[in-house]
């Protein structure tokens, strides 16, 4: 069964035009929005809390603010849905784990802060993967969220919730974090816009961290437009975070109409079909099918090798849980979250953590601290970190005679509930063309195009250089515009 | 290239000490199951030494920005009662826990 | 203002066997004394409410970042460079380990790419102590260990104030070079001053903002071997440095002389007991998985920034006893006290403005620990001046350089004030004439033979023309008196 959105209930553009203008008012909006929620999220499970009231009365206040003439923000009257590991000020952010399980932070992320300046109305905290390790949204403490378009599918993850939402029409805006894919690869198997900006294009401030050199925050909507205009929201440098790039959010909507006549675009060979295995027929003839519209729209198409990404997958499964295991050692049960019996510190550290944490979180943070570990450190978080450089030196080589490369975003349309989780690894294969971009820091972006053989959605994955987002988005407009 | 049934990646008696070290409480069967789980993916990577990786150095920055710093200057602290209400515990306006050396 | 200089008593401090050397090597904490803490822009204050001074990134609130504290850095750059150590680039690191006063359970530090490294300290008594490194981390929350008599191994739970919780910190490691307990209270004095001289830190150990442990081994003198060290906390005076390490080096030889050894372990001192302690068996036993701080940039001095260290530094305590010493014609170790009071630039200015120097540095080392208060060097050498021509006695001196600390007059207009007058040979030749006519015999046994007596019967007249003058004349001149009539 489909719940996904019907094609005429806007997008984030339109409606802010709307609300702004004063032809539909920001109550209205939210209204239909929550009514949409009521109807299908027993079925999807995108939320892990509606804020129903919260919305409608910040709803009011947009309203207020534009009928007292004052100028309605970028994204007056939006909803948009925030991955619950995104700190909200007062309102619960669980990160989907029983560790912090009501918790209400004393502070609201940078992003989150940015989008409510605009005039966004936060309708929600949408579901992930426990601390946003995962690929399918089952790994939550609350139960799993279900894909719109097969209820019996997984919608990817770990930001399954806010592609879900996005989807099912419960917002026409959310955000996710992208450390391995988690905003790409749920994005292509949802059929919606997912980006992950270059690192430190987006504040990381009151999103609970992952993997800290790779986590990013960035936009699900329908259109290329409205994530550009989101992005353009969120972006920019933050004195609160320390590795948020200095510049100012980039102009990414002022290229969506020019076209990719002479653009150069490179087919990244890896992830083409014959060295990465694993990546289904249909989907790689989507990669095609979206090469030859471009071409077709006077792109220049080649392949190009990027060898080292081969060695992505085996890099972040070290890094990644490394940093993680020190970044979660703080769920400790002494300052806030669960707390369990332990008749001294150490006891009640251990018990709190091992009742509080999920199967796949306490399968990282061993991995992680393993990693870390004296004699192996070297050999394993060491070597990782070189091979990062390796990815970064052959992308950027890649780039001195492209443009932006093309991949798939995920090996595979969206797989049925249950299938993947018995086995850690085959679920960690989902992530194999989306990791690269996180171990180097670059931009990169799922934009739907068409389905595959079971009727699906399948997104191809566009990437750019290093803050080369303007031209990732001109490339991804294109796309759309190309249809399925 | 590795001797068929040569030594697992890791052992069980890793598998337990790194799981002192990480503050888990793991059941025996946990400790079986992820000393299969972890070492194969620890297999995969030994992939990583495929690679020719001397001279390369690390990344720990994608943006490689350097001297990131702010002014010495005061900015308001936030609402003790408001951090307090999320502590397990309390007493005298400060966290409280267990004894530090009680029993095990 | 003056803070007390604990060196201590030494009573209590072990003498070591001469046929055994020590072996110690210093690790010590200085808090700086920003505004702010090390990653958030929380006041760094000590003593305010539990609590108070605290925000989502010092009490590691889950999706908080830290943002280094310029100053911070600044700080710890000028105190390695004037320890003589090579600035370099470096980064930030996460030290991994759990305790419930540190909110991340990580401590945010550095490890193989420290700010400073590879410098050295001269103690007043020449001794070079080389220094490792001086790095950057932060400092924990303090906890209260509450029920049972109040020590951590009776409570029943314990209480956590997070105000201190990334306050700065730098770590001055220094290599094994101490070899006595003298040496490392010297060293230790030697860089509070220099710390103080700098201004980067209160320095206080009874505080806290400086905080020693201490790396001690023995071994048979003569040896270069390195034995097993333990590692010595909770030390919080300087006295105390020398006393449990004396103590510990004691309790090896002790070992080895009864064919035991000593095993490497982390213990505390105990002050009270007079003893050093096992420490937590959990502290011996840590992986720490270092690993680079994602959240932090790398630290990159420039030469610009280096030089402009260099030349803001201001003369070290080393420095100020060599020009002291000069100035005043001391020996450098006798112009400790004033340095270490900070009173260097005042003895300077004092005996620049024509005082005697020996008489400024007893002066200031006897009459002015309480601080000199009104007194101006210009005036301060006024008053020497008075005493060195006989015009005040000593005690005279003493009582009006205690007004002038309080009302900042002039030596004269207080000496005439008090009736102080200068008291002339003549006067005191006279009075001398009336003792020795009205006691011959004390006057025979002085002028006599037996040292003893001689020396028994000096005091009896002294004695006599004091309280006949009431203590106005100069003892010196009475005794110059006294023996030319011998």
């Amino acid at each position: 069964m489909s719940v996904a959105k019907p094609a005429a209930f806007g997008d984030a553009t339109a409606i802010a035009a709307l609300v702004a203008s004063g032809d539909r008012t920001a109550a209205a909006v939210v209204d239909d929005h929550l009514a949409r929620i009521a109807e299908h999220e027993g079925d999807v499970h995108a939320f892990n809390l509606v804020m129903a009231d919260d919305a409608r009365s910040a709803a009011a206040a947009v309203d207020e603010a534009i009928a007292a003439g004052e100028t309605p923000g970028r994204l007056a009257g939006v909803p948009v849905a925030i991955k619950d590991n995104m700190c909200t000020r007062g309102v619960p952010t669980t990160c989907s784990s029983k560790i912090l399980e009501g918790w209400e932070p004393p502070y609201t992320a940078t992003v989150v802060d940015r989008l409510v300046a605009e005039g966004a109305i936060p309708v929600g905290k949408t579901n992930l993967d426990e601390f946003a390790m995962g690929s399918s949204t089952e790994n939550s403490a609350f139960g799993a969220t279900k894909n719109p378009y097969d209820l019996d599918k997984v919608p990817g993850g770990s930001s399954g919730g806010s592609a879900a939402a996005v989807a099912a029409g419960f917002a026409p805006a959310s955000l996710g974090s992208d450390t391995g894919g988690s905003i790409r690869q749920p994005a292509s198997l949802c059929g919606v816009v997912g980006v992950k900006p270059t690192y430190g294009a987006v504040s990381r401030y009151g999103l609970i961290a992952f993997g800290s050199s790779l986590d990013q925050i960035g936009p699900f909507t329908t259109t290329v437009g409205d994530a550009a205009l989101l992005y353009e929201v969120i972006a920019g440098d933050d004195p609160l975070d320390s590795t948020a790039s200095p510049q100012p959010a980039l102009p990414v909507s002022s290229k969506l109409d020019a076209g990719v006549d002479g653009l150069r675009v490179g087919i990244i060979t890896e992830m083409a079909g014959d060295v990465i295995e694993g990546i289904s027929g249909d989907v790689l003839a989507r990669l095609r099918a979206a090469a030859d519209a471009l071409a077709a729209a006077g792109a220049v198409v080649d392949e190009v090798s990027v060898p080292s990404t081969v060695y992505g997958l085996p890099a972040y499964y070290m890094v990644a849980p490394a940093e993680a295991s020190s970044n979660l050692a703080r769920f400790d049960g002494v300052r806030y979250g669960l707390r369990a019996d332990g008749t001294n510190t150490a006891a009640m550290n251990m018990a709190s953590r091992t009742a509080g944490f999920g199967p796949e979180v306490k399968r990282r943070i061993m991995l992680g601290t393993y990693a870390l570990s004296a004699g192996y450190r070297d050999a394993f978080y060491g070597k990782a970190q070189q091979i990062r450089t390796k990815i970064t030196e052959d992308f950027d080589s890649a780039y001195e005679n492209f443009d932006v490369l093309l991949s798939p975003a995920s090996p595979s349309t969206a797989f049925a509930l249950g299938d993947k989780t018995a086995d850690p690894l085959t679920m960690y294969l989902n992530d194999v063309c989306t990791i690269p971009s996180n171990l180097s820091g670059h931009p990169a972006m799922s934009v739907p195009f068409g389905v595959g053989d079971d009727g699906l959605p399948i997104g191809v994955q566009v990437l750019a250089p290093m803050l080369g987002e303007v031209v990732m988005f001109q490339v991804a407009a294109e796309l759309e515009r190309a249809g399925a | 290239m590795a001797e068929p049934d040569s030594q697992p990646a890791l052992s069980r008696d890793e598998v337990a000490h790194v799981a002192k070290l990480a503050l888990l409480d793991l059941t025996e069967e946990e400790i079986d199951l992820f000393t299969v789980q972890l070492g194969s993916v620890i297999e995969t990577a030994h992939d990583m030494n495929n690679l020719d990786l001397e001279g390369v150095q690390p990344t720990h920055h994608p943006l490689g920005l350097t001297n990131v710093v702010r002014e010495d200057v005061v900015r308001p602290s936030i609402d003790r009662a408001e951090v307090l209400s999320q502590a397990p515990d309390v007493e005298d306006d400060r966290f409280k826990v267990p004894p530090a050396l009680g029993e095990d | 203002m003056y803070t007390t200089v604990d060196r201590g008593p030494d009573v209590h401090e072990p003498s070591i066997p001469d046929e055994w050397e020590l072996v110690v090597g210093l690790e010590v904490h200085v808090e700086l004394s920003t505004n702010t803490k090390l990653f958030c822009g929380c006041a760094n204050a000590f003593g305010a409410e539990p609590n108070t001074n605290v925000c989502p990134t010092c009490l590691g609130l889950p999706g908080s970042l830290p943002v280094m504290n310029g100053a911070a850095i600044e700080s710890a750059m000028r105190l390695g460079r004037a320890l003589n150590c090579t600035v370099s680039p470096s980064i930030m690191a996460r030290k991994n380990y759990t305790y419930p006063d540190m909110p991340k359970d990580f401590q945010t530090s550095q490890y193989d790419q420290p700010t400073n490294h590879d410098g050295w300290l001269d103690t007043p008594e020449g001794v070079r102590i080389n220094i490792e490194r001086a790095h950057i981390e932060e400092d924990t929350g303090k906890s209260t260990h509450v029920g049972g008599d109040g020590r951590i191994s009776s409570a029943q739970y314990s209480l956590i104030d997070y105000n201190r919780a990334g306050v700065p910190l730098l770590e001055i490691v220094s290599c094994p070079d101490i070899r006595t307990a003298d040496e490392a209270k010297a060293y230790v004095s030697e860089l509070r001053g220099i710390v103080l001289a700098l201004g980067v830190s209160d320095a206080k150990m009874e505080e806290g903002s400086m905080r020693v442990d201490a790396n001690v081994s023995v071994r048979p003198r003569g040896s270069d071997e390195l034995r097993t060290r333990c590692e010595i906390k909770n030390i919080n005076s300087i006295s105390s440095v020398g006393r449990a390490i004396a103590h510990e080096a004691n309790r090896h030889i002790d070992l080895y002389e009864t064919g035991e050894r000593p095993i490497q372990e982390t213990r505390h001192w105990d002050e009270e007991a007079g003893r050093t302690r096992p420490g937590r068996s959990k502290e011996n036993d840590e992986d720490y998985r270092y690993f680079p701080e994602p959240d932090l940039t790398p630290l990159v001095p420039t030469a610009a920034e280096l030089e402009a260290i260099d030349a803001s530094l201001p003369e070290l305590p080393g420095a100020q006893r060599a020009a002291l010493a000069e100035a005043a014609g001391i020996e450098p170790t006798e112009a400790s006290l004033i340095v270490e009071r900070g009173d260097a630039g005042f003895a300077l200015d004092a005996i620049a403005a024509g005082g005697d120097g020996a008489r400024v540095v007893v002066h200031l080392n006897n009459n002015l620990a309480g601080g000199v208060g009104k007194l101006t060097a210009e005036l301060f050498a006024g008053l020497v001046n008075m005493e060195t021509a006989g015009e005040l006695s000593s005690t005279q001196t003493k009582e009006v350089l205690a007004e002038m600390v309080e009302t900042g007059g002039t030596a004269a207009d207080i000496a005439a004030a008090k009736g102080f007058e200068a008291m002339g040979t003549g006067e005191l030749d006279g009075m001398l004439d009336e003792l020795i006519a009205n006691h011959p015999d004390e006057w025979a046994r002085f002028a006599g033979d037996d040292e003893g007596e001689s020396k028994k019967m000096a005091g009896f007249f002294t004695g006599q023309i004091m309280k006949a003058t009431k203590g106005q004349a100069d003892g010196k001149v009475v005794a110059q008196l006294l023996n030319s009539r011998k």
